[in-house]
């Protein structure tokens, strides 16, 4: 017998009871449009997540305060102020495997510009630091050795505040002011997008670290910096880098404890790992849901299926007698079954994606519906109707032509 | 001439619990191509199941039987499937063709099980639909027809695969003496063009179409018996 007339017979069969086969398909319909639409989420958030990882740059090291005690009093972690340009500059020179490190520090201010004005974040930072954030001008200069060196008050400005400032005109070459201090514009950075935490890097004003030190934070001593960010040569190296930065602190700082040390270090590895963790459980749990809802929409069609088989026990007879062997009796009632849970899985699939679709307009955030989890999930829904329809289609093909003809 | 149907001392025991019966005890005939028989009896004396073992759905307990030459003894399921899609028709009394299904698809049936394509399986129904006087209704549903009607459809599902017999039991048992007329005329017509028929009724006057009669009771033959009305 060949397969399209098995098909045309299944597909007679399912539209004889078109409410009931509707009803047995949704528990798979459910399930796969759940897992659907949830990868597709899923994927989503860890592409977005990725993504801003990446905006941070690769193979990073940040290197901050950590609690000191002075007086019995210990300050909160990078509350005090440990860290100086010396110590970045000794990171660069004296780790092997650290191929750039930058002192920054962090202030916020009023910026105006004429008429206009925009409160934002400035950071001074040394050249490196767009090196190792791998942040080019897109117009103008970058910030040179020489500004560094001569505190030289000139600004990189991120593109929100350039478009705050300055509109659509070219802000190269026009005087700001920052906390009532003349800045010259040399360049426009190119737009990151948001960071992990979801700020807006692009809001940001960059400046010379040494004019900031000078110009716009206030530090106990001179040449203090709030955190050095390095870069390792590599990512095979980033443990390497991070154990000599940790070895040569704690001999500049000429720490006794080295369990009390008056920094720490952050490895942003670490937190893609910890970001890696999480989406991984979540699959894990995405997966148990669809397990646990493919089963129970399979024992359904199981139900459904041995009703049918019983239903239609005159008509096996009937098939029988006039030839049907065992096993065209056992593909006919398989192929309803993997019918109806491939159409669920089907109809699953575009509710899934259709609901995905949906939450991304709705509350502007991002899904990603791979082929691979449709290829899945229908792989899926087709072996849940093998599994399931195996046991009723066996029943059916085992009756007997003559007891099935006389079944009333 | 050459017997297509040789029964040897067939017996059919069957087995309910602790209890046996013998329904059929030590039957044996032989049935020539192109004959056309019909088997009497009271009720209960042993008809149904004595088709069932020419038709192939069950098998003697013991004894011989040999269909156009094949002993049907010790076979496989499967194979007596494919005797019973290729050598024999069933015509039933409650028609017994598939309901929500066209006439003509009822009629293909046989031929989808032995794997013809359907632009052959097509063209051999057609003919036999216009074999039992039922052109033009090839897409009417079951429902949609009358008793008759649908004997007919069943008639022609039993001629379709050009089988060496056609077994019908109690064919007539549910329709009128009219229609009854039809059909055994029906029967008449094909007999004549050389097609073996076997047939069970318990009417005297539906057994005397055939040219041969073969009476059971309690599960033997107690009579067999030409009507003189040979082919
Ligand atoms: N599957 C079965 N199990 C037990 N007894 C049966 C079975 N089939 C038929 N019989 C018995 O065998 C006898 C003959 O039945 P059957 O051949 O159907 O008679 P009929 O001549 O009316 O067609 C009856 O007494 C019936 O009860
Ligand atoms: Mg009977």
């Amino acid at each position: 017998m060949d397969f399209l007339q098995t098909l045309k017979i299944a597909l007679r069969a399912l539209r004889t009871n078109k409410m009931r086969s509707f009803l047995t398909m949704l528990g798979i319909i459910i399930g796969i449009a759940a897992v659907i639409a949830m990868m597709a989420v899923g994927t989503g958030a860890s592409y977005v997540i990725s993504q801003q990882i990446a905006s941070i740059g690769s193979n990073i090291i940040l290197v901050v305060p950590g609690s000191t005690t002075s007086g019995g009093l210990r300050t909160g972690s990078g509350g005090a102020q440990t860290l100086s340009s010396d110590d970045s500059k000794a990171i660069m020179t004296e780790c092997p495997s650290v191929a750039y490190a930058a002192g920054t520090v962090r202030t916020s201010g009023q910026i105006v510009s004429g008429n206009m004005n925009w409160s934002s974040v400035v950071m001074g930072g040394t050249p490196e630091l767009f090196e190792i954030r791998e942040w080019p001008v897109v117009s103008g200069r970058p910030i040179s050795q020489e500004d560094e060196n001569g505190a030289v008050k000139v600004c990189l400005l991120g593109q929100t505040v350039a478009e705050n400032l300055f509109g659509s005109a070219d802000p190269v070459g026009n005087i700001i002011r920052i906390k009532k201090i003349p800045f010259t514009v040399i360049g426009i950075l190119d737009r990151k997008g948001q960071s992990p935490q979801g700020q807006d890097q692009d809001d940001a004003v960059f400046v010379p670290l040494r004019t900031a030190q000078r110009n716009l934070v206030r530090s106990q001593r001179t040449g203090i910096v709030s955190a050095i960010i390095v870069k390792a040569k590599s990512e095979e190296q980033i443990d390497k880098a991070e154990s000599e930065i940790q070895a040569l602190l704690t001999q500049r700082h000429r720490i006794s404890n080295v369990k009390e040390p008056d920094f720490s270090t952050r490895n942003l590895s670490e937190i893609l790992a910890v970001a890696e963790k999480s989406s991984k459980a979540m699959s894990l749990l995405l997966g148990a849901v669809a397990s646990i809802s493919l089963i129970v929409g399979g024992i359904g069609i199981m139900n459904i299926m041995l009703v049918s088989v019983t239903e239609r026990t005159r008509e096996i007879g009937i098939r029988m007698a006039i030839g049907a062997k065992k096993n065209d009796i056992l593909l006919q009632f398989m192929t309803e079954a993997v019918l109806l849970t491939m159409l669920g899985g089907l109809i699953g699939i575009a509710l899934g994606a259709g609901g995905a679709t949906a939450v991304s307009r709705m509350l502007d955030w991002p899904t990603m519906i791979s082929f691979q989890s449709i290829a899945i999930a229908f792989v899926f829904s087709g072996a849940v109707g093998i599994f399931f329809g195996f046991y009723p289609a066996k029943k059916a093909a085992g009756l007997n032509p003559i007891d099935a003809l006389r079944y009333e | 001439m050459s017997s297509v149907i040789s029964l040897t001392d067939i017996r059919r025991v069957f087995i309910m619990g602790d209890q046996q019966f013998e329904a059929l005890k030590g039957v044996s005939f032989d049935i020539a191509s192109g004959e056309f028989v019909a088997i009497m009896g009271a009720s209960g004396s042993g008809k149904s199941t004595c088709m069932n073992i020419l038709g192939c759905l069950d098998l003697p307990t013991s004894g011989r039987y040999l269909l156009d030459g094949i002993d049907v003894g010790g076979i496989s399921t499967d194979q007596l499937a494919d005797i019973r899609n290729k050598k024999l028709g069933f015509v039933f009394q409650g028609f017994n063709l598939l309901a929500r299904t066209a006439a003509i698809e009822n009629v293909e049936l046989p031929l989808v099980y032995a794997g013809f394509h359907s632009k052959e399986r097509r063209q051999q129904a057609l003919l036999a639909m216009e074999q039992v006087g039922l052109a033009g209704k090839e897409n009417n549903h079951p429902s949609q027809l009358s008793g008759g009607q649908q004997q007919r459809v069943a008639i022609a599902r039993a001629l379709v695969n050009n089988p060496a017999v056609i077994l019908a039991d109690e064919p007539t048992g549910n329709l009128d003496s009219s229609t009854t007329e039809e059909i055994m005329g029906l029967f008449t017509a094909l007999n004549r063009q050389g097609i073996t028929i076997i047939m069970v009724t318990h009417e005297h006057d539906v057994a005397a179409y055939a040219g041969r009669q073969i009476t059971f009771k309690d599960g033997r033959i107690i009579s067999d018996s030409q009507t003189g009305r040979t082919v």
